[in-house]
């Protein structure tokens, strides 16, 4: 628990330390660089996290070195920046320096037309760079999945992305390197153990300091705003003008940030990001390497969390129809109380959770695959990548030693109000062999299961019916070896 | 006069000339982040933020309107209505008068501006806006072009093209078919917004920095709007990020908003609308139903087509005219049509007012084109390039050559550079492979398909093929250029700055592209129809000529040296037997009052353009490309992905292949999300559902082909004399995504042996492909059962 509170948000901006109380819990930081800082590299595309036109770096101590992250500013509230490294576009290269290299390459490689989404794709292509500088074309995409330019049909994009290893991170090349240690020791020297609570124009946004302080703070202000990874409520502030006050932001807790994993399953705390549990479930999951692939772009994955997205209850989240059918289970905490459920129950209707006041999800827990469970997910959107879902469905079946189905778990999700399981399908196929005859017959019985809506995503009859071939798809990859999904990169998935 | 200077180094060719690679010219800045866009301008002290406030329904009249709790939110400066526009209350392009700035009395549309909020800040006026009680009597909108009934309203006259007989040529013809195709519109999604901002001068003088690409005709509205001559008012655009079309009319709006309320307050003022209210309340690509009757002979060859062209124009004119006509002109994209009649109807309804969008209707057009060369293929089991060859204009003279209103195609490369892709893509090999593939995997079908595009080059509309250009040279030997084009990211300035560098024979760095105004190079038309080059380079090229000449004059005074043994070398003008730099001979001449400034203008020759005969040259030339693309389909939910594309394109002698392959790969990816995952989606009540980038899905990095190959026919040079023997390219590659669209119909096709023509619409969702392959497999189903049963009895 802190020892003291602060009335500030200092982070390092570049090569500037900024220590301000002038932000409400809505001040995103997009529009505090372009207007409080008249930093204008950074673009405004859509104010939503679509389009990466805001791209910047945060970097934040994980075990004791700097790691950054491409995040869209437009969405990302200044109060979570507390003790954090904001890089932007105006910091890869002096005002009358040499371009740094992958901008040079953007340059040499005709990357750029309007140039609106240039700064963007640069930042996004600098992040890969620090850690990836020669990346192949699979990195590429996926480390500009969040990146949308209009003009140049992306192949010199790439390109310069595929040119930008000529010259690899060195501190002679590379501003952020050559500050490397500074900006370690500012961060240190930010992360001082204070609560933050800053009041500004009638908003408060609160910081705790670490999970028990958060737990205290929620009690004491059981109606906040939790913000985590602000992928959701950042959208609430930019699109609905919502007032989010007060804001209890919890996106940077590193105790938030645990993954523990044992033979049992995996334990996903609250601010898991995708990104970081994604890694980990797809290597004991089949199938969540190409969900990851598809789920939102890297900025988003590096943003939103398991427990914001579970926690907001969306009918579309993709996550949650996959830990339902994994039977995962949740733990919600509300001061020193912990309960832990069914993750299924958790989702009551559209809208409606079962999440009392100054209640957070703390963690999730997803059980291990044992040898004779069969689990695949699929998603399935208008655009193939960085598009919420038109359905996504989970599958898990137990097999006996004759190939009998014994149990069943299947949950989809943009099939009902809420993320839901399959139970007349699981019925259907119970006590039947895993094969196409079975979901041949077991085909039907969706149409008990949902009742899916028409909308701008896909029609009811699409939905049903897509569906449906899921199942098929799901028996056809179990039992054959026919390839029964378009893959793009075929060796990098195998590598995974 | 002894100023013989040998030791001048002499270059073999100028940095930046015509015809090479060049960069954009503000590539530096646009990666180090330091390009200047509208909001990025140092605002002065006051400016105020603008938000305009939007209808709720889309169709009705309105009963109240109550803005006390807008005018006293926090921040809140003011309020515009109707009532406070001190000139016209319209903003329509064509002088049609049925686009006001805000209605008085009725919405026609959902997102319709209604009036707008000034405040101190743009979260201010956003928040304001929101606080408004209108009341309407809402009444039914008519928002498919299905619902628009049996005499349906228009926006504007629709045109027909006619040539021969074809009723007779169909009835005559061996084989017929019919059919009906829905092609989709298209939101711009510039990244950029629509953006202006004002700053009042003295006298009644307004200055708009304003995000558009036709400044003249923003500055006519500000005008207008104002009530003060033109004079009065000076436009202002330094670069767009992006516009396709999407700021040809639709930034009218914004500026002559913002131009009010500076006048009003006296004080600089800035609108730039959110992402979702920018695509609700301007226009897009219009969707068109097309429907068509052909009569073919045994090769596939067409005797006789006709073509319907209904689009959902929305709820004003702007400039769904000549779109539909460009629809119309496009309609035989690369085939003769021995008879034809083609008839296009712009329907009112009751949504946003559609506009210009990158091939302006032309897609469209050629896309329901393209439909009926597939029916045709599908009907006769023949593989469609076949039936495109057997439909190709023919050479001049053949008897094959002439369109469907009346212009000779005189420049026709269609067989070499289908013949040239056909065995650079391997097509033939890969189709066999594909077909041999489809037979035995169950679930991934491919497909491929190989298209063409021939598209006319001029506005249609003769009297806006001109243009202006103004060029100083400094006495240091420095030029300053100026013309009325604008740079949305095409790399229209690089371009004319290199046919200046190249005329004066000096390297481009010393050539200045600065912001296009009006107060420099008057009454000049949209940098669209791809025309940017074609004029503004000819005009700035006609001025260089001026000043060159002058210098030349000179020179040949001054050094007493006959005119033809003066030559402009590389950064030197070699006179007689000596060379002097380009900069001492410009200071030379203005020492001897050697005028260094100069205008230049173009008009495009030989077009004209008879719209109720349907007959006469409305186009300069033709542009030509052609692709091949290869798709796999899972037939199970209707996913998609591009596994290669190939391209050649025809930009006549490049002025810069850099830049002209930058536009074909992006307007090819561009075309692409068209005709598969942009969807623009309304509901019952006629609201846009899809007006952001969460529900609206262009393209990304891992859409585009994964094998992706462009080339420029290096060969082609332009018959006609146009910039430097170049062609105009911003939108002709638009269309070369029709191939994808083709290979995808390819693919759903083969689950029912390739006999039916899938009959997708546009565009193709994975749920319309799924769909199409359940239809296809159903009626092979049935056609089976058929045949058994018929073996059977
Ligand atoms: S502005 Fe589009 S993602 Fe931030
Ligand atoms: S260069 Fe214009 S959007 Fe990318």
């Amino acid at each position: 628990m802190p020892v003291f509170s602060r009335h500030s948000i200092r982070f390092l901006l570049n090569d500037t330390l900024v220590e301000t109380s002038a932000v409400g819990p809505g001040t995103t930081l997009l529009d505090f660089l372009r207007i409080d800082k008249r930093l204008t590299g950074s673009k405004e595309g859509c104010a939503e996290g679509d389009c990466g036109a805001c791209t910047v770096l945060v970097g934040r101590l994980v075990d004791g070195e700097v790691a950054y992250e491409s995040v869209n500013a437009c969405i990302r509230f200044v109060a979570s920046l507390d003790a954090t490294h904001v890089v932007t576009i105006e910091h890869l290269s002096a005002p009358d320096g040499p371009l740094h290299p992958v901008q040079q390459a953007m340059v040499d490689e005709h990357s750029s037309q309007c140039g609106f989404c240039t700064p963007g794709f640069v930042m996004s292509l600098y992040q890969l760079w620090l850690t990836n500088p020669k990346p192949d074309d699979y990195a590429l995409e996926k480390a500009l999945q969040g990146n949308l330019c209009r003009c140049t049909g992306y192949a010199p994009i790439i390109r310069a992305g595929a040119a930008m290893g000529r010259t690899p991170p060195e501190a002679a090349t590379d501003r952020l390197t050559a500050m490397r240690e500074r900006a370690k020791a500012e961060l240190e020297r930010l992360a001082d153990g204070a609560r933050v609570d800053v009041e500004y124009e009638g908003g408060r946004s609160i910081v705790p300091d670490d999970l028990d302080d958060l737990a205290a703070v929620l009690e004491e202000n059981p109606d906040a705003t939790i913000v985590s990874g602000a992928t959701d409520v950042g959208l609430w502030v930019t699109k609905d003008l919502r007032d989010i006050s007060p804001a209890v932001f919890v996106r940077h807790l590193p105790e938030m940030h645990r993954i523990e994993e044992t033979d049992e399953g995996v334990r996903l705390f609250g601010c898991v990001t995708y990104t970081e549990a994604f890694s980990v479930l797809s290597k004991r999951y089949d199938g969540f390497q190409r969900l990851l692939e598809r789920f939102g772009g890297e900025q988003i994955r590096n943003m939103g969390t398991i427990g914001g997205n579970i926690a907001n209850g969306s009918p579309i989240g993709d996550s949650p129809p996959t830990l339902i059918a994994l039977d995962a289970e949740l733990t919600l905490r509300k001061g020193a109380e912990r309960r832990t459920i069914p993750l299924e129950d958790f989702f009551i209707d559209y809208g409606n959770q079962d999440r009392a006041p100054g209640e957070f999800v703390e963690s999730v827990f997803v059980p291990a695959l044992r040898a004779d469970q069969r689990f695949a997910v699929y998603k399935i959107s208008k655009r193939r990548e960085e598009d919420i879902s038109a359905l996504c469905g989970a599958f898990n079946v137990t097999l006996d030693d004759a190939g009998t189905i014994t149990a069943a778990r299947i949950a989809f999700g943009g099939m009902a109000a809420t993320p839901k399981r399959a139970k007349a399908v699981e019925a259907a196929l119970i006590g039947k062999p895993l094969d196409l005859d079975t979901a041949e017959a077991a085909r039907e019985a969706f149409e008990t299961d949902y009742q899916p809506l028409s909308d701008w995503r896909a029609s009811a009859d699409y939905r049903l019916l897509a569906a449906k071939n899921l199942l098929t798809r799901f028996v056809m990859e179990k039992t054959g070896d026919e390839a029964v999904q378009i893959v793009r990169h075929r060796p990098a998935l195998e590598e995974a | 006069m002894d100023k013989r200077n040998d030791d001048l180094p002499l270059k073999e060719a100028i940095e930046g000339g015509t015809h090479t690679p060049r960069q954009h010219d503000s590539a530096h800045k646009h990666v180090a982040g330091t390009a200047d866009y509208t909001d990025d301008m140092m605002e002065p002290i006051g400016t105020l933020h603008a938000c305009l406030g939007l209808s709720t329904i889309a169709c009705g009249r309105i009963l109240s309107v109550d803005l006390d709790p807008v005018r006293t939110a926090p921040g809140v400066v003011g309020v515009l209505t109707a009532d406070d526009v001190p000139g016209l209350n319209d903003v329509s392009p064509t002088g049609k008068g049925d686009e006001p700035i805000f209605p008085r009395d009725r919405v026609d549309f959902h997102g319709q501006p209604l009036f707008a909020v000034v405040a101190e800040t743009r979260g201010a006026a956003r928040k304001a806006a929101k606080l408004a009680k209108i009341d309407y009597a809402e009444e039914t909108p008519v928002i498919d072009v299905l619902d628009a009934g049996e005499d349906p309203r228009l926006v504007t006259d629709g045109m027909t093209l006619s040539r021969g007989d074809s009723e007779a040529a169909i009835e005559g013809a061996a084989n017929r078919l019919s059919g009906t195709m829905r092609i989709g519109g298209q939101d711009h999604f510039y990244l950029e917004g629509q953006i202006a901002f004002a700053i009042p001068g003295e006298d009644r003088d307004m200055t708009v920095w304003s995000s558009t690409q036709h400044p003249s005709e923003v500055q006519h509205m500000v005008a207008q709007a104002l009530d003060v001559p033109s004079n009065a008012v000076t436009i202002q655009v330094r670069r767009m990020g992006g516009a396709f079309g999407g700021k040809e009319t639709q930034g009218n709006l914004f500026a002559v908003v913002t131009a009010i309320a500076a006048r009003r307050f006296r004080r600089a003022v800035k609108i730039r609308p959110d992402r979702d209210d920018d695509m609700i309340a301007t226009g897009k690509r219009h969707d068109f139903l097309c429907d068509y009757e052909v009569g073919f002979d045994e090769t596939g060859r067409i005797e006789g087509v006709d073509f319907t062209y209904v689009a959902r124009c929305g709820y004003s004119a702007d400039l769904s005219g000549p779109v539909t006509d460009r629809a119309l002109f496009h309609c035989d994209n690369a085939y003769y049509y021995p008879a034809v009649t083609a008839v296009s109807a712009p329907l009112f309804t009751n949504t946003v007012s559609n506009t210009a969008f990158r091939g302006f209707g032309g897609p469209q057009g050629l896309v329901g084109g393209e439909r009926v060369i597939e029916e045709i293929a599908y009907a006769l089991g023949k593989d469609t390039l076949e039936v495109r060859r057997a439909n190709f204009y023919g050479e001049t003279g053949s008897g094959r050559d002439v369109t469907p209103y009346y212009q000779t195609v005189e420049d026709n490369i269609l067989d070499r550079i289908t013949d040239e892709l056909e065995a650079s893509s391997d097509y033939q090999a890969r189709r066999a492979e594909i077909v041999e593939f489809n037979r035995t995997s169950r679930v991934i079908k491919r497909g491929i398909a190989l298209t063409p595009v021939k598209f006319g080059i001029s506005f249609t509309a003769t009297h806006f093929n001109q243009a202006g250009a103004l060029v100083h040279v400094y006495t240091d030997g420095s030029v300053h250029l100026n013309h009325g084009g604008t740079e949305m990211g095409q790399g229209l300035n690089t371009k004319v700055a290199q046919v200046v560098a190249e005329t004066f024979q000096i390297d481009l760095d010393h050539v200045k592209i600065t912001a296009t105004t009006t107060g420099k190079v008057p009454n000049t038309s949209a940098t669209a129809a791809s025309s940017g080059a074609d004029l503004n380079g000819m005009a700035a090229q006609a001025a260089a000529e001026t000043i060159r000449q002058r210098l030349m004059d000179f020179a040949s005074d001054f050094y007493e040296v006959p005119e033809h043994q003066i030559e402009f070398l590389p950064n030197v003008v070699r006179i007689g037997n000596q060379r002097v730099a380009f900069a001492e001979l410009v200071q030379e001449a203005y020492v001897a009052r050697v005028q260094l400034s100069a205008t230049g203008f173009y008009k495009t020759p030989k077009i004209h353009w008879d719209r109720d005969a349907g007959k006469g040259r409305p186009f300069f030339y033709f542009a030509y490309g052609a692709s091949c693309s290869e798709v796999a389909i899972d037939t199970l939910t209707g996913e998609y992905h591009v596994e290669r594309t190939d391209i050649l394109h025809d930009c006549g002698h490049s002025l810069n292949p850099a830049l002209d392959r930058g536009q074909i790969e992006g307007g090819f990816v561009q075309g692409m999300g068209w005709l598969t995952t942009e969807e623009l989606w309304w509901d019952d009540k006629g609201r846009l559902r899809t007006h952001a980038p969460s529900t609206y899905k262009i393209p990304l990095a891992s859409d585009r082909p994964k094998i992706f190959n462009v080339t420029l026919a290096d060969w082609s040079k332009n018959r006609e004399a146009t910039v430097r023997r170049s062609k105009a390219v911003g939108e002709p590659p638009f269309m070369l995504a029709v191939s994808v669209f083709e290979a995808i119909s390819h693919a759903v096709a083969s689950v029912a042996d390739y006999r039916e023509c899938p009959r997708l619409d546009a565009p193709a969702t994975p749920e319309r492909v799924l769909m199409a392959v359940e239809r296809l497999k159903a009626s092979a189903r049935e056609t089976t059962e058929n045949e058994a049963s018929h073996v059977q009895s």
